[in-house]
């Protein structure tokens, strides 16, 4: 192993809906309120993963970003109380709606101000946002900044100026090797999330958080959000609930009940 | 006539099902064209392809795991295309996100079905666990859609295309990033989970025996599914486990043995076309999706049921 530095890493973390809340679209929109919206819950594992690389390396700190409306300043309250040291919170009317690109085009550009101020060496992000689940922002955020990028990691560290990561893939098992600055995003086997503990969550209620609006970043309005989505929600209904449920209790002959309905239904 | 770019998914040359379902789905859009990225295709994989309708075949030799070099290459093949069509996985996905940072192109990724509305691509995605519909609108001029495995019934085109094999050359970009090491995963031992028509999962209540598990999926023609407490214990490794953040998937079947049907593993099912399953607490979440539900233990259950198939087989 080389000699490791001071570590720079921000972290991004997405305000969205509790998953044991009744989730629901209203107008086209993922419904938010601030009852039982939360910080994602995979982006614990990134927030884990940048905590860990710090203690690793001895010395650094950590900034949470979250880009989102008023209530989202929580998922940055959350990381505070994981214990990062910074927190930003990115938030302008003109951003609702934005799709993929006008979310990390309004990240690149929040990450790009950090980074002018002290390099960072990382972005480490969770591996989809549960609202969405579309896993693209990594590599949108890579390509905008042209960092380069080591996403899905189930394990990460970083030695000489490079990032190595262990990727499970569909149809096998990688090692990648990204020199920094990197973007990395972390799967769910990453790592443990800790538990915050009483001193940082008291902290945390009373610790500054950053806000930037779209001019702070010098970013175009037009550019995000609504107008500047190239993908719209025409419509979102409830699926509707399976008809003719059978729950049936085992008294001995269930599994031949249970073929009889796969073979009735063509399915066996 | 619009141009719909269909990046096909091979096995080592092999064309897969999702492959000739994408292909499927880009013939309701318009005029299929082949994508192939990799070692040039056999005629009998283009002749396939063209059965399905694919005019062209497009060749392009990069490889489809690196994102930045495969982008490149599908932009370079798909350039009069105003829809490109992929399979979504993990990796397409970061494909599709860099060809559309290059072209300005709308993406929709995890789609069940996509169709031309007033010139423009609509998709349909089931979100939230699959407790919502969503219907989108690509607004650009260029569309891609990422779709599901098993959301389009793979038909032949009434009548064979062409498929003409089209070489492409293209510069690849300098990527940073280096795999410096590749372990294969399990053999492949039948269908592959997202694709498979039938899938037989266990859960912590298997107890970490998939003897049952397996015999049943082999029996259906399906593929062995996990829960994420089961690849966690070691029981089974992790290219079987459904969920979120495992493997999604919409069989015609699911069936669910011993799984207790927490939110996460739901994300990566609810959308299958009939879910069984076998749980012995009555009041397991499970029951809440399933059409057929059986409070019983897997072990006397799926035995049973074996037997009673093998008999309705037999005659
Ligand atoms: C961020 C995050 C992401 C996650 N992602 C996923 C994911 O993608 N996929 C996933 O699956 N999980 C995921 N999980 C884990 C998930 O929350 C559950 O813990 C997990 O799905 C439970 O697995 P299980 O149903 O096998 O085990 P349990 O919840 O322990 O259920 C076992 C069930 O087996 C039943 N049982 C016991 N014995 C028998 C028997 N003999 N016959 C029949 N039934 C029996 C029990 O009644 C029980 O209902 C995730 C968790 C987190 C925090
Ligand atoms: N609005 C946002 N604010 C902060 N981070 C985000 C936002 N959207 C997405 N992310 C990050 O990107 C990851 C992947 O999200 P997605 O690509 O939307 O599935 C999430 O786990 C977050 O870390």
């Amino acid at each position: 192993m080389g000699r490791v530095e001071a570590m720079r890493i921000l972290v991004t973390v997405k305000h969205v809906p509790d998953l044991q809340s009744q989730r629901s679209f209203t107008d086209g929109r993922v419904t938010r309120t601030a009852d039982d919206g939360t910080m994602n819950e995979l982006d614990e594992h990134a927030v884990e993963a940048a905590l860990q690389l710090v203690e690793a390396a001895g010395e650094g700190e950590v900034y949470a970003l979250t880009v989102g409306g008023a209530d989202a300043v929580a998922a940055v309250r959350k990381a505070l109380q994981l214990g990062v040291q910074h927190a930003i919170h990115v938030t302008d009317e003109a951003i609702a709606d934005s799709d993929v690109f006008g979310t990390a085009e309004v990240i690149a550009a929040a990450v790009r101000t950090v980074h002018a101020e002290a390099p960072l060496d990382l972005i480490i992000t969770g591996m989809a946002a549960l609202d969405g689940l579309t896993s693209m922002l990594p590599t949108a955020l890579a390509a905008e900044l042209d960092w380069s990028q080591a996403t899905l990691a189930s394990a990460v560290s970083v030695a000489d100026g490079e990032v190595t990561v262990e990727r499970h893939l569909a149809d096998s098992h990688e090692t990648l090797v990204a020199p920094l600055p990197a973007v990395v995003s972390v799967t769910d086997e990453a790592n443990k999330p800790r538990y915050p503990n009483f001193k940082l969550i008291m902290a945390a209620r009373k610790a500054p958080v950053t806000e930037w609006s779209l001019a702070d970043l010098g970013v175009d309005p037009a550019s995000v959000g609504k107008a500047g989505a190239r993908t719209v929600v025409v419509d979102a209904s409830p699926a509707p609930p399976r008809e003719n449920r059978v729950k049936i209790t085992d008294t001995g002959d269930a599994g031949t009940r249970l073929a009889d309905f796969l073979i009735e239904k063509g399915l066996a | 006539m619009t141009t719909v770019a269909v990046l096909i998914d091979h096995r080592a040359g092999v064309v897969t099902r999702p492959a000739l379902e994408a292909l499927t789905l880009a013939r309701s859009l318009g005029t299929p064209v082949a994508v192939w990225l990799g070692e040039r295709p056999s005629a009998d994989a283009a002749a396939l392809l063209g059965d399905y309708g694919a005019t062209e075949v497009r060749a392009v030799e990069a490889d489809a795991r690196l994102s930045a070099h495969a982008a490149t290459a599908l932009g370079a093949a798909s350039e009069d295309a105003d829809v490109v069509v992929v399979i979504s996985t993990f990796v397409t996905k970061e494909i599709v996100t860099r060809l559309a940072m290059a072209t300005g192109a709308g993406v929709v990724v995890d789609a069940a079905g996509a169709a031309m509305v007033d010139g423009r691509v609509e998709t349909v995605q089931t979100v939230f666990a699959a407790t919502w519909n969503v219907r989108t609108r690509i607004e650009s001029a260029r569309a891609i859609v990422g779709i599901r495995p098993n959301t389009t019934q793979a038909v032949p085109a009434d009548a064979a295309a062409a498929a003409t094999l089209v070489p492409i050359t293209v510069e690849l970009p300098e990527i940073r990033e280096r795999v410096t090491h590749v372990e294969p995963g399990e053999a492949d031992e039948g269908v592959p989970l997202a694709e498979a028509p039938v899938v037989v999962s266990g859960g912590r209540g298997t107890g970490g025996d998939y003897t049952l598990v397996t015999e049943l999926a082999e029996l259906l023609g399906g593929a062995v599914g996990a829960s994420r407490d089961a690849t966690d214990e070691g029981w089974i490794s992790h290219e079987h486990m459904v969920g979120q953040t495992g493997t999604t998937v919409t069989p015609a079947l699911y069936v669910a043995a011993g799984i207790s049907g927490a939110v996460h593993h739901r994300g990566g099912m609810q959308a299958s076309g009939t879910i069984v399953s076998i749980n012995m607490d009555p009041d397991a979440p499970i029951f809440e999706i399933s059409d057929f539900g059986v409070v019983g233990s897997l072990f006397d259950v799926i035995p049973q049921a074996i037997e009673r198939i093998k008999e309705h087989r037999a005659g």
